[in-house]
């Protein structure tokens, strides 16, 4: 009886889906370059207690401002911290940060846009003035603004870049709820009967990931380069706590003598955000089927 | 023999008010539907068929549309009066809907067999399993086997889908189907299979249909009872014989006059002159009038009423009455 197992069934052919996705994006050997170090990045991340040959916050008072050697191969810092082992915990940081807030941000945002895109009238104008107000201050600034109200810290890092997203994930996401709202099939969703939640949810919602997937991959990017910002500006995570951002912030006095200290967390930060650009737009031709070959 | 009546809308009034102005899509249509009979809607695009189907279903876009006025008695009961939730378990278990495009009207990221289950699960406390063994029983009644159930829309051609679609609309046992131009997108030799799958299916389960349409052909072969309808109003109702055989309304004669004919060789059609009148900006008295060959000053100046020229054969006017 083949129609008594239809999940399994159900499986298989979304799998297959996928690894149709998953070949057009192994073709572009860019997505690919950025995926390998995004994984790295992961993987460092995760196993920063083992990789790492120093703890971030030790400091070595006979071995300030080295220069690259074997014994610290990225050279140490001001305090004598080995600049390597601080690379490789920030990551684990700027990546945590980085997927927390887009979480926020994405989810806020989709959700509001949802409603605004398909309730439409006095919602839609209320949620899209307020996204408006949002987008009328330069997301940087929004963010510094937030932060230096909630104080300084990982969360409320987290907490500030994500809400200065949201505006980016309303739009987008109001925007393709309208057009697949007047699709006939979500009509005859609801001919047939369903709620509105169950349309969103069912109808309208899956039709529009495509453009939700790749706009969040391409955000975290963002999310990463506006933490180190407030990093950098001393207004999101505070030393002895390993961040890029951070780490560039007290290098940059030192910068005249020992560049090494501010050219690999610069490095770091603009590899990831090339590689998850890369990946995102990657993802996104992978995603199209009108690219299809 | 006399049949209950199922559904009865009575002076139906419906207009989308923009800002150019109000659309009188719909304006006192009146009809009745008796149980498992075939009602077609007959008119050109634009004469508010579908208008009338969404109102009756309680689907027309609010803003900008506007049910004026009128009642529609479902079972005796005033669907206009009906809450959301109530109109809710209606919708798709009582009265179903068959859409124009196959092509658009199944969702391209679920599979087959996903949507089907939706249906039943919305209406039937059934178990996921259980309702996904209905969904196929369903797809093989309307002849494809339940092992493409797992598909996805784009792998079905456009007669499967609409297929798919009859499927749908007839999950919940509904009394009364509402058929929106379910053969316009097709071709001829799908059309005629559609056409037929309806029927046999219309006599095996029983169901009304509201079947709306501009063809002509398609009314002959499937309808009992035919209203034409011409700029928001019904001009003429009566059985498919009355129509064909005893035309009254000069619009019908029009429409049937403008069918291409086999059996005289001629080198011209005959169109109905002039257009639909414009729903912002209706004719006085009779809307037809414009277009008319028989018009007379005074249809300019009065609205033609129901006329009755036999007890199940009526035409809006002046003419006759």
């Amino acid at each position: 009886m083949r129609s008594v197992e239809p999940g399994i069934l159900e499986d298989s052919k979304k799998r297959s889906q996928f690894v149709d996705i998953w070949r057009r994006l192994c073709k572009n050997r860019l997505a690919v370059l950025g995926m390998i170090v995004l994984l790295i990045l992961v993987f460092a991340a995760i196993f920063a207690d083992v990789i790492a040959p120093y703890d971030y916050a030790q400091q070595d008072y006979t071995a300030l401002h080295q220069t690259p050697s074997l014994k610290h191969i990225f050279g140490t810092d001001n305090t004598g911290r080995d600049i390597f082992s601080r690379i490789i915990y920030g990551a684990r940081t700027s990546l945590v940060v980085g997927f927390v807030s887009l979480a926020v941000g994405c989810l806020t945002g989709c959700i509001l846009g949802a409603i605004a895109g398909y309730c439409g009238g006095g919602i839609e104008i209320a949620i899209m003035g307020f996204c408006d107000i949002l987008l009328a201050i330069p997301q940087t600034v929004l963010a510094i603004a937030i932060a230096s109200t909630l104080g300084t810290g990982t969360v409320n890092a987290m907490i500030a870049v994500g809400i200065s997203s949201i505006p980016n994930f309303c739009r987008i996401v109001r925007s393709s709820t309208m057009t697949v709202k007047d699709q006939e099939y979500v009509e005859a969703a609801r001919a047939i009967g369903s709620s509105s939640f169950h349309i969103v949810r069912k109808h309208i919602f899956p039709n529009i990931l495509a453009p939700i997937i790749v706009q969040a991959t391409l955000n975290i990017g963002k999310a990463i380069i506006m933490c180190a910002a407030l990093s950098f500006l001393g207004l999101g995570i505070q030393p002895p706590e390993a961040e890029w951002g951070n780490m560039l912030s007290s290098a940059r006095q030192f910068v005249r003598d020992y560049p090494h200290e501010v050219i690999f967390p610069g490095l770091a930060i603009m590899l990831t955000v090339l590689a998850c650009n890369l990946f995102g737009d990657g993802l996104r031709d992978a995603l199209d089927p009108k690219l299809k070959r | 023999m006399e049949q209950e009546t199922l559904l009865s809308v009575k002076d139906l009034t419906i207009h989308y008010i923009t800002d150019d102005g109000v659309m009188k899509a719909v304006n006192g249509i009146s009809f009745d539907l008796k149980k498992g009979e075939t009602l077609g809607l007959v008119g050109e695009t634009g004469a508010g068929k579908t208008t009338t189907a969404l109102g009756i279903m309680r689907l027309v876009p609010d803003p900008p549309g506007k049910i004026v006025s009128g009642e529609i008695l479902w079972n005796g009961k005033n669907l206009l009066k009906v809450g959301k939730l109530g109109m809710r378990a209606i919708r798709g278990k009582e009265i179903s809907m068959i859409f124009q495009d196959p092509m658009t009207s199944l969702n391209p990221v679920m599979t087959v067999g996903a949507q089907l289950s939706e249906v039943i699960r919305i209406h039937e406390k059934l178990s996921r399993a259980d309702a996904a063994i209905r969904a196929g029983e369903m797809l093989e009644l309307v002849g494809i086997p339940s092992e493409r159930m797992d598909e996805y829309p784009h792998q079905f051609s456009g007669g499967m889908k609409q297929r798919v679609v009859i499927a749908m609309a007839l999950a919940c046992n509904p009394l009364m189907i509402i058929a929106d131009e379910p053969t316009t997108a097709l071709d001829v030799t799908i059309q005629a299979q559609v056409l037929d799958l309806m029927r046999s299916l219309r006599e095996k389960f029983g169901t009304a249909t509201l079947m709306i349409t501009h063809d002509l052909g398609v009314v002959a072969e499937i309808c009992d009872r035919v209203a034409i309808i011409y700029a928001g109003q019904i001009v003429e109702q009566g059985t498919l014989e009355e129509i064909y055989e005893n035309t009254k309304h000069p619009y019908t004669k029009g429409l049937f006059a403008s069918l291409p004919d086999m059996s005289s060789k001629a080198h011209r059609l005959h169109p109905i002159k002039g257009l639909m009148p414009d729903p912002a900006n209706l004719p006085s008295g009779c809307p037809f009038h414009p277009r008319c060959d028989h018009a007379r000053p005074e249809c300019a100046r009065r609205t033609p009423v129901r006329t009755e020229v036999t007890p199940s054969h009526f035409v809006n006017c002046l003419l006759y009455e």
